[in-house]
């Protein structure tokens, strides 16, 4: 029981996480029908950056603020620099360049910080256990990640459904061109919701530091698992996002938790690590293709 | 194939240079160009299997490395079984087991272009990624069959009256094959089917209209285009004798795409230049430093913004 409540916590953390990293995915899709997938790439350089001056100077706070800054400043400046000629293009060229994108900087992470992983622990004031139910201690850094992240989701909401900007964000969803047409600067607007995506990847790539070895292609890896959730929750959906990500998190970390263990019940104990790893890390494509027989657009499709 | 009198003349030069490698090679003694070309050939076959999804169809598969590995394993996995006596001698044979990769691949891509095609566009690409990438953590936890380090492979599928360590008569295989899969896919393109899949790709909505169920041939180009890609995957695996995850990695479905793209999307052979280019730019840039991405990221970036009809288009001719 006690094993339990830690994994589901485990998941929710997992689900933050990858809610950070589809926010911003989907609503540059949604707004600028983008797919980019050097998304990856500003997490990895986010947690990078976060490493790496916590690093230097032992401040968790100075290493958060450079993986932050790093990421929104590198997310604007590629999209002024190539993603910008992008929008009106074919997916087709998007995923390209964007695939082109993350050659790139995998490859210039790699020569400046070396293929082996960083690796970065979480602050003194948030290292240790609380016991959250008597019996049961928990890392407070992932509490603290848990926490940021529900703070974050909420702040996103407050600010596209209470705000002028978060208007334009909804109507420049649903009808670009006459967005543009009304005289709003919609190449401000698709800045700032790219930094803003931007900034979320960085956020979640600061935070993950801590947790697992900062190394050349952890992108990718988040990437794709973020893919699943936006086609789970929903392209375009922030609401989606949300749902899809919680859903991949728990999913996830319980089958990573459990299966091996329900499946040993019944076969040998090696047979059943090695189906059982190899089934939970298939879990969530298949809970995937489960919502795509039930649901093809996803749990909450952003247009109608 | 060939649009353009040039286009005809640069295709039977790059078909009579690669017909006369392996006597380049033996000339110049340089023995690694007749793998360097079976790679070439080999690669070639699924970029043009994939370019039949991507160019004619206008469906973009972020997942082509799936059905490739699939082919792969398949050949892979009977020789092992061959090997240790579970699984009769005959399935080491080319004729058995390469049909059977292309089957095992092409049932695959039945199944899960089936939920693919549910959807379209953006989430058409995630989803073939996606999935793609679970077919990827399949293999990477089956260590029955080498899990991460991979699968080796004894000696080649056995064809007839060739020498199962004979690279140049394997080199010829790799090249027949190519030459048949282009044969065919420019029989599918100037086929009805070929032209409803082009109507698709133009406008779904009016193909619909016209009473065609677009998603039937939707699934049928997907299903042919991994079939290829299961062909291009076994022969992959008897040339270098090795099966590994790699070859489903998503880098790959991305390298096959950038193959298409650069050597002409919708053009039936411009894929095999842009293969070939892919396979040699790799080597060129390999010697020169081991972070040769670093130069093919904004390569790929540049060809995308300004360069969009490929190496085949930039031969000269139209679409």
């Amino acid at each position: 029981m006690t094993l339990l409540l830690e994994q589901l916590l485990n998941g929710l953390q997992y689900g933050v996480m990858l809610f950070l990293m589809a926010a911003g995915l989907t609503l540059v899709f949604g707004i600028m029908g983008l797919i980019n997938l050097a998304h990856g790439s500003l997490y990895m350089v986010g947690a990078y950056a976060a490493a790496w001056v916590q690093q230097r100077t032992g401040s968790f706070l100075a290493g958060l603020a450079a993986g932050l800054s790093a990421a929104a400043v590198l997310g604007m400046a590629l999209e002024a620099a190539i993603l910008r000629r992008l929008y009106g293009r074919d997916h087709l060229d998007q995923v390209l360049a964007t695939f082109g994108i993350i050659l790139f900087s995998n490859e210039a992470v790699a020569i400046l910080f070396g293929r082996q992983p960083m690796m970065a622990g979480p602050p003194p004031w948030l290292a240790g256990a609380v016991e959250i139910v008597p019996g049961v201690p928990y890392p407070v850094y992932r509490l603290a990640i848990i926490v940021v992240g529900m703070a974050v989701a909420a702040g996103l909401y407050g600010l596209i459904a209470h705000t002028r900007i978060g208007m334009l964000v909804r109507a420049g969803a649903t009808h670009r061109e006459m967005v543009g047409a009304l005289g709003v600067r919609i190449g401000l607007l698709f800045t700032a919701v790219f930094g803003l995506g931007a900034l979320l990847a960085g956020l979640a790539g600061a935070l993950t530091g801590p947790l697992l070895s900062v190394q050349v292609g952890m992108g990718e890896r988040i990437l794709i698992t973020t893919f699943v959730v936006i086609v789970i929750g929903g392209l375009g959906s922030v609401r989606g996002a949300l749902a899809g990500a919680m859903l991949v998190g728990m999913v996830d970390t319980l089958t990573r938790a459990f299966l091996p263990g329900a499946l040993r019940e019944v076969m040998a104990a090696s047979d059943a690590d090695a189906l059982g790893a190899g089934l939970s890390s298939m879990a969530v494509f298949i809970l995937m293709a489960a919502v795509l027989l039930w649901r093809p657009r996803g749990l909450f499709p952003a247009h109608g | 194939m060939a649009d353009t009198k040039r286009q005809a003349m640069v295709l039977g030069v790059c078909l009579a240079l690669m017909v006369a490698l392996p006597a380049i090679a033996a000339w110049t003694a340089r023995p690694d160009f007749v793998t360097l070309g079976s790679q070439i050939a080999v690669l070639a076959i699924a970029a043009a299997g994939l370019d039949l999804l991507i160019g004619r169809t206008g469906l973009p598969s972020f997942g082509h490395a799936a059905w490739f590995g699939l082919g792969g394993y398949a050949v892979g996995i009977m020789a092992v079984h061959a090997g240790d006596g579970s699984l009769p001698g005959w399935v080491t044979q080319a004729w058995f087991a390469w049909p059977a990769a292309v089957l095992v691949a092409a049932l695959a891509a039945l199944v899960i272009g089936a939920l693919c095609l549910r959807t379209g566009g953006v989430s058409f690409i995630m989803i073939t990624l996606a999935f793609a990438q679970m077919f990827y953590f399949l293999f990477v936890a089956l260590s029955a069959y080498g899990g991460d380090d991979g699968l080796g492979m004894r000696r080649r599928n056995a064809v007839p009256g060739i020498g199962p360590r004979d690279d140049v008569a394997f080199y010829y295989v790799c090249l027949v094959a190519l030459v048949g899969v282009l044969f065919l896919l420019r029989r599918i393109a100037r086929s009805r089917f070929g032209l409803v899949l082009d109507g698709i790709r133009q406008n779904e909505r009016r193909m619909m209209a016209i009473g065609l169920a677009p998603y039937r041939y939707k699934l049928a180009a997907f299903v042919i285009s991994a079939a290829i890609a299961g062909l291009a995957g076994a022969l992959h695996v008897n040339l270098f004798r090795f099966a590994s995850p790699d070859l489903l990695h998503w880098t790959m479905s991305g390298e096959l795409m950038v193959m298409v793209v650069l050597g002409g999307i919708g053009t039936v052979v411009g894929p095999v230049f842009g293969a070939a280019a892919m396979v040699l730019l790799h080597n060129f840039l390999a010697q020169w430093t081991e972070h040769w991405m670093i130069v093919m990221g904004p390569i790929l970036v540049g060809v995308v913004l300004l360069a969009r009809a490929g190496i085949w288009g930039a031969i000269g001719g139209r679409r």
